[in-house]
């Protein structure tokens, strides 16, 4: 029997797959340093604690140099028979993943080492978690697409119940992970459709495969469907948003903005490549479930955000209405995809600068006060002033004033939604500015707590930032800044993005 | 020089703020004298730039843009940073550049509670900033950009240093103009994506508009977004309500900035930008202007008549005079509009003069409830002649500078724009005069019950002390220039009619 199997397998010559090194860089650096890291740690044990947080940081940033020789390099490759691809999109995401991730890095060290928590593992999930997610940006299969979507979603879940003794943040745990396993199996439900109609796991060929009218029409429309609605939950649009506010709420800070920033990324860098490389042929399907997710995301999720307390809980509703903002553009795919794709990716590098800047004072505020309640932010501009601005700066940000971050952000889509000149676009770009007003109240109850309320019990001892936070905070602050002010910036990043369409088709 | 000027000047002016602004960051809070004399610095040397910009100013060709600067911005929206200065723009700038110093002297010895002279003038330059930008800016993003900057500082200083329910009054004031440009952004695309333009030049919009012949409904819809982002700024009948109580809860200099340069920034949208661009748009629109600016007349003024407080009644006074502002520019000709840019200086120049006194009052008696003041020409004399004066002022006494303001409006109505009904107008022309009797009822009445007779029991043995240094350094030119307007009118309608007589041609054509 296996004689018989080796003979014919020797008559098929193997070709090993010729392997672009450069292309898989970035991938392969932040996998040595997850070795490293694990090493150290098996070691040195307890004096690894100190080394380990900077060793981390270290990665994000050296596989950063990968990136930016293969930016600078500017070729677009395809590897193995097209299932991983660098191009300018994967590029420019894996770098705001990587930078995220830093910043995030940052965010940890100090709340780890100050709390009850297991350090030094809690850096291997979060490289792993990354790696997922770099891996992310390149896929263009639906096995690796998989594969990258598990490889960040189990650290992710382990991240969230972190403190172990805190019944919150194992609920916090449970819960997504529970919401997570749901949505993988409906994903998978999906793409065993698309495979069965296409005979491919390559969007690309099931692009192709499902385009026009085909015989399958009601299998074709489930399997996108249900795919997608996989990647609603990791997004957390309404209806698939219930995890989110008590994921966000119980799980350690830093590990909430991971999770409201890096990963509710990567469920969209897989809903763009779904879309713009796989199902551009059905925006029929697209555009209306699209237009009801993002119409619902961002109504519902500022409706509930009005009435919060908690400023963690008001961030994952805000949340939740940002990405109802982000969902916009991809309702008019099909009639104006280049803007739609541009106008999702100028989102998220805008929104990962604000939101991890709001969470980074939160941090910082949280080392004082010990609670989230937005009350405990008050008076917060008698005693800490330059947090009081920063704070500011990204709500003001995330509500889309110019001359922060968030207007370009919100102008691009705008721009998409009304360049695609149908009523539906219109009408959703109509929804869209409601919602950025229903938006600024609660982003105003912050800043109302900050600015004008008194501190509560008249405790007016400043507020000591570590080093590390306050670089997390020049970063993210600068970054939301800056990309207001100068939104030629964020353009020569995204500008060039539209040729990831042909090169996707072709 | 003048190729400074040229090239720079305007970036000059409006930058230069943000730049003090930037420098008071880096002083410690302690330093309250120097962040006073800074702040002052920086906004007379905008005053002086401006000054030497209107110098410069060719007035013989006032109906065209100067200082023109055109430089790239966002290359990936097309949204260009392109600056100028016409007839219309002129009285808007020199407007500000004249406010805000006094402003600044004014708050010398007149910080709100609680007293933070740093943060308080900051936020003032960066008012400054964002309303110059907005006037010199020809980009319909970047105007965008500029009518949006001024909300936060406005937000802030209303929401910190306002009266008891000051935070209400913020929110609602931000949540009003925010709801407003949000719609206001989408009518700026939808005009960039149906005119199939380049740029977001207004000037090259206004021309594509004509020869593209955008289609009439089209045109309306358009201006239905513009409308709801300028009409609420204004603020136009029914979406004044966030006016009185950002008013009456807002720190005098905050009121003053308020009713003198922020509530143009909404007329002066129209005029700049919804009118030239939408011509068919403004033909449909005007009627229901002209109707919402009369019922913002007749509605301001009787709600005038039902206020207790003192400043709450002089912010209803502005819906109401807005309202002749509104009904000048809704009649579309040449001499309504004219009389509208008029009626703007006017009523900047009064109704921030009143929101002074308002604040004067207050600080002296700690209450501006009508029935508890009176005998103030008996206590303090020079500002109950002040205030009697800027009253009549108010109210378009001829000889002042109100009168310019609210007459020819009158008389504009009576003659609309070709394609209006003239029974209309002239039926909104008959409102509004009513109005200007409502007037002199609701400021005289104000006046005689603040004013004469004597001081009340609880004031009668307080001493109160008169007019200070800081407050005749920053009346005395206002006071001066209502005069000087009302006798001389032509200075403003100088600037303005050539610029405006191209507009209403355009309108016409």
């Amino acid at each position: 029997m296996i004689a018989s199997l080796l003979a014919q397998a020797s008559q098929v010559p193997f070709e090993a797959p010729v392997i672009d090194f450069h292309a898989l860089a970035p991938e392969i650096v932040l996998v040595a340093f997850t070795a490293v890291v694990l090493l150290v740690d098996v070691i040195k044990l307890e004096e690894a604690k100190r080394l380990i947080p900077g060793l981390t940081g270290l990665a994000m940033l050296a596989s950063l140099i990968p990136v930016i020789s293969l930016a600078l390099d500017g070729a677009d490759r395809s590897l193995f028979g097209g299932a991983f691809v660098v191009d300018n999109l994967s590029l420019v995401l894996q770098a705001m993943f990587l930078l995220t991730a830093y910043v995030v890095t940052l965010l940890s060290s100090n709340y780890l080492a100050e709390g009850d928590f297991w350090e030094s593992e809690f850096y291997l999930m979060l490289l792993s978690s990354v790696l997922g997610m770099v891996l992310m940006c390149s896929a263009r299969d639906l096995v690796s697409i998989f594969v990258a979507l598990e490889l960040l979603s189990i650290p992710a879940y382990m991240m969230a119940t972190w403190e172990k003794r805190n019944l919150r943040s194992n609920e916090a745990g449970l819960k997504y992970y529970l919401m997570g396993v749901f949505a993988s199996a409906l994903m998978l439900y999906g793409m065993s459709l698309l495979f069965g109609v296409s005979g491919s796991t390559l969007l690309t060929e099931i692009g192709a495969a499902i385009e026009g009218g085909s015989s399958s029409t009601p299998i074709v429309t489930l399997g996108i469907v249900l795919v997608i609605v996989g990647f609603a939950f990791k997004v957390s649009a309404v209806p698939f948003h219930t995890w989110a506010p008590d994921t966000y709420e119980g799980a350690p800070t830093p590990v909430t903005a991971f999770l409201a920033v890096a990963s509710k990324a990567a469920g969209f860098v897989a809903l763009l490549q779904l879309i713009f490389v796989g199902f551009l042929g059905r925006t029929d399907v697209i555009e209306p479930l699209m237009w009801v997710l993002a119409a619902a995301s961002m109504t519902v999720g500022n409706l509930i955000a009005l009435r919060q307390t908690n400023v963690v809980r008001l961030l994952a509703y805000s949340g939740i209405a940002q990405a109802g903002f982000m969902l916009a553009p991809l309702a008019v795919s099909g009639s104006n995809p280049d803007d739609a794709l541009t106008a999702v990716v100028t989102y998220l590098l805008i929104y990962a600068g604000m939101n991890l800047g709001a969470f980074a004072v939160i941090i910082a505020v949280s080392r004082k006060t010990r609670s989230g309640e937005i009350s405990s932010l008050g008076g917060l501009f008698g005693y800490a002033p330059g947090l009081t601005v920063a704070m500011t700066l990204c709500l003001a940000s995330l509500a889309g004033i110019p001359p922060l971050g968030g207007w370009f952000a919100k102008f691009v889509v705008f721009r998409a939604l009304t360049a695609a000149d149908t009523p539906a676009g219109y009408a959703l770009a109509i929804v869209v500015a409601l919602n950025s007003v229903i938006a600024f109240y609660y982003y105003g109850l912050v800043l109302k707590a900050m600015w004008f309320s008194p501190a509560p019990d008249g405790d007016t001892t400043p507020i000591r930032v570590p080093v590390s936070l306050l670089s997390a905070l020049t970063i993210t602050v600068a970054a939301t800044v800056l990309f207001g002010v100068f939104p030629g910036l964020i353009g020569h990043f995204t500008g060039n993005l539209a040729g990831l369409l042909s090169f996707a088709g072709g | 020089m003048k190729d400074f000027l040229n090239d720079w000047g305007i970036t000059t002016m409006v930058f230069l703020p943000l730049v003090g602004a930037l420098v008071m960051m880096l002083i410690p809070k302690a330093e309250e004298e120097l962040h006073k004399t800074l702040a002052l610095i920086t906004s007379l040397g905008v005053a002086v730039v401006g000054a030497l910009l209107a110098l410069n100013f060719d007035w013989d060709n006032s109906a065209e843009l100067q200082y023109v600067v055109n430089k790239g911005w966002i290359d990936v929206i097309k949204a260009r940073y392109t600056l100028g200065i016409d007839g219309i723009a002129m009285p808007m700038i020199l407007l500000t550049l004249l406010v805000v110093p006094l402003v600044i002297i004014y708050s010398w010895n007149h910080f709100p509670d609680p007293v933070d002279p740093k943060a308080f003038l900051i936020l003032i330059l960066v008012l400054d900033t964002g309303m110059l930008g907005s006037f010199v800016a020809q980009d319909l993003i970047l105007f965008f950009v500029f009518f949006e900057i001024v909300l936060l500082p406005m937000y802030f200083m209303i929401g910190v240093w306002g009266g008891d329910d000051r935070q209400y009054a913020s929110i609602k004031f931000f949540l009003y103009t925010l709801f407003g440009s949000a719609l206001m952004i989408v009518s700026f695309l939808a005009l960039f994506f149906v005119t199939g333009a380049e740029t977001f030049n207004m000037t090259e919009l206004a021309s594509l508009v004509r020869s593209n012949d955008v289609v009439r409904t089209t045109q309306i819809l358009i201006f239905g977004g513009m409308f709801m982002g300028f009409g609420i700024k204004v603020p136009m009948f029914p979406f004044h309500t966030w006016l009185p109580d950002a008013h009456t809860q807002a720190p005098t200099q905050g009121s003053v900035i308020l009713a003198a340069v922020l509530l143009k920034l909404g007329t002066y949208g129209f005029v700049r930008i919804a009118l030239p661009i939408l011509p068919a748009g403004a033909h449909w629109w005007a009627p229901i202007i002209g109707g919402l600016a009369c019922i913002g007349i007749i509605y301001g003024a009787l709600g005038c008549l039902a206020q207790t407080d003192m400043k709450r009644l002089i912010a209803f006074s502005s819906v109401a005079h807005m309202g002749y502002v509104m009904l000048g520019i809704a009649t579309l000709t040449d001499f309504g509009i004219n009389a509208a840019i008029f009626g703007m200086v006017a009523h900047g120049l009064i109704t921030g003069m009143l929101f002074f006194i308002a604040g004067s009052v207050k600080e002296r008696f700690h209450t501006l409830e009508i029935g508890r003041l009176g005998g103030l020409l008996k206590q303090a004399p020079h500002l109950g002649w002040i205030l009697g004066f800027t009253a009549m002022a108010s109210l378009g006494l001829p000889g002042l500078a109100g009168f310019w303001g609210e007459f020819p409006v009158i008389l504009a109505a009576y003659n609309p724009a070709p394609g209006l009904s003239v029974g209309l107008f002239r039926f909104y022309m008959f409102v509004a005069a009513l109005g200007t009797v409502l007037a002199a009822g609701y400021l005289l009445w104000l006046f005689q019950r603040t004013a004469f007779g004597t001081p009340k029991e609880e004031f009668a043995h307080e001493h109160v002390h008169d007019v200070g240094t800081a407050e005749w350094i920053a009346w005395l030119p206002m006071l001066v220039l209502i005069v000087v307007l009302g006798f001389l009118p032509v200075l403003i309608f100088g600037m303005t009619s050539d610029a405006v007589q191209v507009l209403a041609q355009s309108l016409a054509g």
